[in-house]
């Protein structure tokens, strides 16, 4: 599947924002098996001197994942999920999420291209607080696996 | 420096909850039925459940669940996760690739599962521990 190579660079809206709780913390947390402490107490967690219980570092997929609909899902784009797996995904941190933060996406298309009959397709999402303070920048890469 | 191999199980009951808990609901994570019909061996797990787990044993190395500065993944081979009681295992190893003065440790990171890599170029930078 060819994806249009005009869209790399396209910045879109920053979505609306994420209220993260700390009981979705604390679910996500139990889900993947994270026992410690910090992502269930918050007493704990202010030990580290975080406000309240930290999110694990794969948790901002939860939010990020929602955002990235705005390119998957972007008719121009033209994007068929059903064919679609994941690649690549990496977290850089500015600071670890935490239960009480209010999360802005700022999702951007860094690279398109085909090889072997396959799109690949690279965002990148800048999450920040809806006051502006930068939290963790997130890429994803996802294979448009072509007709066999 | 090596650090300890730590293993993880993995069941479907296991992918069931983290559907719920990341909001990932695709069939192919739940259902023998469609997974089959889409080419993969039978249901696999969430590449990022895989990296969730890797994030784990980071942390566990670090010692401190907000040591985490950088994390990458590439997913490259399924983790096929059968319907029945023992599931299967992921097992994460790494190697200390360097560490900075400015109090960084670089971390070399591999997650087999049967013996077979699932993930390459997977890398962590945490703070060094004290």
């Amino acid at each position: 599947m060819s994806l249009d190579p005009s869209f790399v660079g396209r910045t879109y809206p920053p979505t609306a924002p994420y209220q993260v709780g700390r009981e979705k913390i604390r679910e996500f947390a139990t889900a993947i098996g994270a026992t410690d402490p910090a992502h269930h107490d918050p007493e704990a967690a202010r030990a580290l001197g975080h406000p309240d219980v930290v999110a694990p570092p794969t948790f901002p997929v939860v939010v990020t994942m929602a955002a990235n609909r705005q390119i998957i899902e972007d008719p121009a784009l033209g994007v068929d999920y059903s064919r679609v797996v994941h690649g690549d995904q990496r977290f850089a941190y500015t600071r670890p999420v935490i239960a009480g933060d209010e999360l802005v996406c700022v999702n951007t298309i860094e690279d398109i291209t085909s090889r072997g009959g396959h799109g690949f397709l690279t965002t990148r999402t800048d999450v920040r607080t809806a006051a502006g303070e930068p939290v963790v920048a997130v890429w994803s890469k996802i294979v448009v696996r072509g007709e066999a | 420096m090596e650090l300890p191999t730590q293993t993880f199980r993995v069941t479907r009951a296991d992918l069931v909850r983290y559907a719920g808990a990341s909001g990932d609901f695709n069939p192919i994570h739940w259902s023998d039925r469609f997974a089959t019909k889409v080419g993969l061996p039978g249901v696999i797990a969430h590449g990022m459940f895989t990296m969730a787990l890797v994030g784990r044993a980071v942390t566990a190395w670090a010692g401190a669940p907000d040591a985490v500065v950088d994390f990458g993944v590439r997913f490259t081979r399924p983790v096929v996760v059968p319907d029945d009681d023992q599931g299967t295992e992921i097992e994460v190893a790494a190697v200390v690739k360097e560490v900075t003065e400015d109090g960084l440790t670089r971390l070399d990171v591999t997650a087999t599962c049967l013996g077979e890599k699932v993930l390459s170029q997977a890398r962590a930078t945490i703070r060094t521990p004290r």
